[in-house]
């Protein structure tokens, strides 16, 4: 048995069920590392190139974190999960596709990485030959890993099912994995409805966004995110746009924030974005020219990065859910 | 119809002999300048790329001029690049500008989309489909032409005596390029400007270090925005080498060349490729350039540029592994000529010193 490492950030947020089960039921262990903290982003800024964005950056810091607690640190290469976009070749933002090689290249001891090409587009058994592949580094049976597979096919599908039921994936993975029954969270009297689009690691990393989802909580906000819409829904967006993005997240952010504009009760949109993200320059501006052009719904832009600190987003939030209420009563 | 499109180095000399011998009226778009940026950089997102921030001070430039078709490249990602277009249009709208952004999407994603434009282009022009393709030649003899006098300038410019001889000369060959009607006269034209650039006073008897430029494709071949880096080098002494020119894959005398296939080059560094843009190259032609004696080698790329921050972070393992210096030049609307002239200077000294070093102890080896 071996012990597999997997960073809690970046594709994390939509692919730990899965990945999870599978190495379970292969009778590995799996470590996560801990949700971000101060540590493992300052690691993250040291040892990453400075221009990276911070996501990247705090990439950087969780691998740091496991290299010394695990035999294999899980760094899947992702290419495509979908044929999507206008000419097929919906990918992953570029450094999604240098990331392990970044990652080798920028960190010393690091335990053996397992870097298996993931490009889904090809066809529909593409996963199942990831997962072969990897089951045979870890030196694995066939007929193990398909029954692995099967396992963690299911699970993702009860993933997916909880997160259309509006849990967090957050939310959802307890929900799975430690066992609890969950507690409809205590959702007192909702004041406002707000759908807060962006990147999986962008939106549940408390600490990247200095807690925004829970400030909006306490707010009596009830938040709507992407990942609770099924991509059947998402997908009819695609028809409205000039051109796709060209990154898998990106669409999905760009969809679902396009689907909020015209659901009726939305009263707000909160896109939150890392300082310096390539894709964003152009997800960013355009979210903002469409909220107005389609529904004039008023659209708040919130930048990450490692100076954020709390105060500076509770300010903005605040005055926007200010400005959200009394848009309302005006009304 | 009023046509225009970016400019990116000389190249606009042979797109505006296309514009306007399609029949279409050329509105010729000014070198970029700080009027041009400051426009840019006011409408355009914050952290959007130098290039597309230029080319947005460019659109509102030529638009103020009175054109109404801007004609450009799309692209299939993952570089942003290929969502220029997209974001342009929606800009330019906001702004009320009243212009038409019509890209060229790769012909290889969308055949019908490209012939479909081209067409269009060529029917609102009134063009025989024969006249066109002629048209469309003689363009691209051009480019060839005007890539063959650059290079061949920042071949020589380090032997010049006066300096600032070489780029006199340029100009003037470029300008006889800009009258070539025909493949025989541009033929002429070329013939008339390498003589002209060879007839500039040279010392050969220097020595200078060789640098190879690398990376962004925009920044790369646009002097405007890489602070007219080649010639800067070129002017302290140093042969320079670029690894992108427009017409760069029909040659076989350019070193990125020699090579064949630069993504298996670069496959022990990066595993995956393309990852957009010249992210890839970049990492590969530092490879190249290292094998072919180079002194070192420049990445220029734009503040924020997705594939090149993955470059760069390959890039100091190549830097170990080859024993080649990089530097690296992230350009932005804050870069100043002093500041890049300023780096330059002092990885030249390093150079030098290095070569010398190299000389007197045969057997060092130089960890750079």
């Amino acid at each position: 048995m071996s012990k597999i490492g997997i960073p809690r950030t970046l594709a994390y947020f939509i692919y730990f069920p899965f990945w999870k089960t599978f190495f379970e039921a292969l009778g590995q262990e799996v470590v996560v590392s801990p949700p971000t903290t101060r540590e493992i982003m300052d690691i993250g800024v040291r040892e990453a190139v400075n221009d990276a964005c911070i996501p990247i950056k705090l990439y950087h810091g969780h691998v740091a974190y496991l290299a010394d607690k695990v035999d294999y640190i899980f760094c899947p290469r992702l290419v495509s999960v979908r044929k999507h976009g206008d000419f097929g070749t919906e990918t992953f933002c570029p450094k999604f596709l240098g990331l392990p090689d970044m990652v080798r290249l920028a960190l010393n001891n690091l335990p053996e990485i397992i870097d298996e090409r993931v490009d889904l587009k090809k066809g529909k058994d593409e996963l199942l030959k990831v997962c072969a592949r990897v089951g045979e580094t870890l030196g694995q049976s066939g007929t193990e890993i398909k029954r692995a597979f099967k396992q963690a096919m299911k699970v993702d599908g009860r993933f997916k099912q909880l997160l259309y039921q509006n849990y967090t994936p957050v939310e959802a993975m307890a929900m799975i994995f430690d066992q609890q029954e969950h507690i409809p969270p205590p959702r007192q009297e909702t004041d406002l409805k707000i759908a807060v689009v962006g990147y999986p690691y962008a939106i549940y990393d408390a600490y990247i966004n200095a807690g925004i989802l829970k400030l909006l909580q306490k707010e009596k906000v009830r938040v709507y995110t992407q990942d609770m819409l099924s991509d059947k829904t998402m997908n009819r967006q695609a028809r409205t746009l000039p051109k796709s993005m060209f990154w898998y997240f990106s669409n999905r952010a760009v969809y679902g924030a396009l689907h909020f504009m015209q659901e009726k009760g939305i009263d707000g949109i909160i896109h939150i974005t890392a300082f310096a993200c390539g894709p964003d320059s152009i997800v960013d501006r355009l979210l903002e020219i469409e909220s107005r052009r389609r529904n004039h719904i008023p659209y708040l832009a919130i930048a990450v990065d490692e100076h954020t600190g709390e105060a500076g987003i509770r300010t903005r939030v605040e005055a926007f859910l200010d400005m959200l209420r009394f848009r309302r009563d005006k009304a | 119809m009023k046509i225009s499109f970016p400019h990116m180095g000389y190249s606009y000399i042979a797109f505006k002999w296309l514009v306007e011998n399609m029949g279409h009226e050329c509105i010729i778009p000014p070198e970029p300048s700080k009027k041009t940026l400051d426009l840019g950089v006011r409408y355009a997102p914050e952290f959007a790329c130098i290039p597309f921030k230029m080319l947005l001070g460019t659109y509102l430039e030529v638009a103020e001029k009175g054109a109404e078709v801007i004609l450009t490249s799309g692209g299939m990602g993952p570089c942003r690049a290929g969502l220029y277009w997209v974001m342009h249009q929606y800009l330019l709208d906001e702004l009320n500008t009243g212009i038409k952004v019509v890209a060229f999407e790769p012909p290889l994603c969308d055949l019908r989309d490209f012939l479909k434009k081209l067409h269009w282009i060529r029917k609102t022009g009134g063009l025989s489909l024969k006249a066109f393709i002629q048209v469309l030649r003689i363009t691209w003899e051009k480019i060839k032409a005007i890539d063959e006098v650059e290079m061949y300038s920042h071949e020589i410019r380090p032997y010049e005596i006066n300096r600032g001889d070489t780029t006199r000369s340029l100009w003037r060959a470029l300008d006889m390029l800009d009258v070539a009607n025909n493949e025989m006269e541009i033929k002429m034209a070329l013939q008339e400007g390498i003589k002209l650039l060879q007839q500039i006073p040279q010392d050969k008897s220097r020595n200078p270090l060789k640098i190879g430029i690398i990376g962004e494709i925009y920044v790369v071949l646009e002097p405007a925005a890489n602070h007219y880096i080649q010639i800067m080098l070129g002017e302290m002494g140093v042969q320079t080498d670029r690894s992108i020119y427009l017409t760069a894959y029909t040659r076989k005398n350019t070193i990125v060349n020699l090579e064949g296939d630069i993504f298996s080059v670069a496959k022990p560094y990066l595993a995956e490729a393309p990852i957009g843009g010249h992210g890839v190259n970049s990492i590969g032609e530092t490879l190249l350039y290292a094998k072919h004696g180079f002194d070192g080698v420049v990445q220029l790329a734009p503040f924020a540029c997705i594939p090149e921050i993955v470059a760069k972070s390959i890039l100091p393992a190549i830097s170990r592994d080859h024993g080649i210096p990089v530097l690296t030049l992230f350009i932005d609307e804050q870069t100043g000529k002093a500041g890049v002239q300023t780096r330059l200077e002092a990885f030249v000294d390093l150079l030098e010193k290095r070569r010398q070093y190299k000389a007197t102890h045969k057997n060092a080896r130089l960890v750079v």
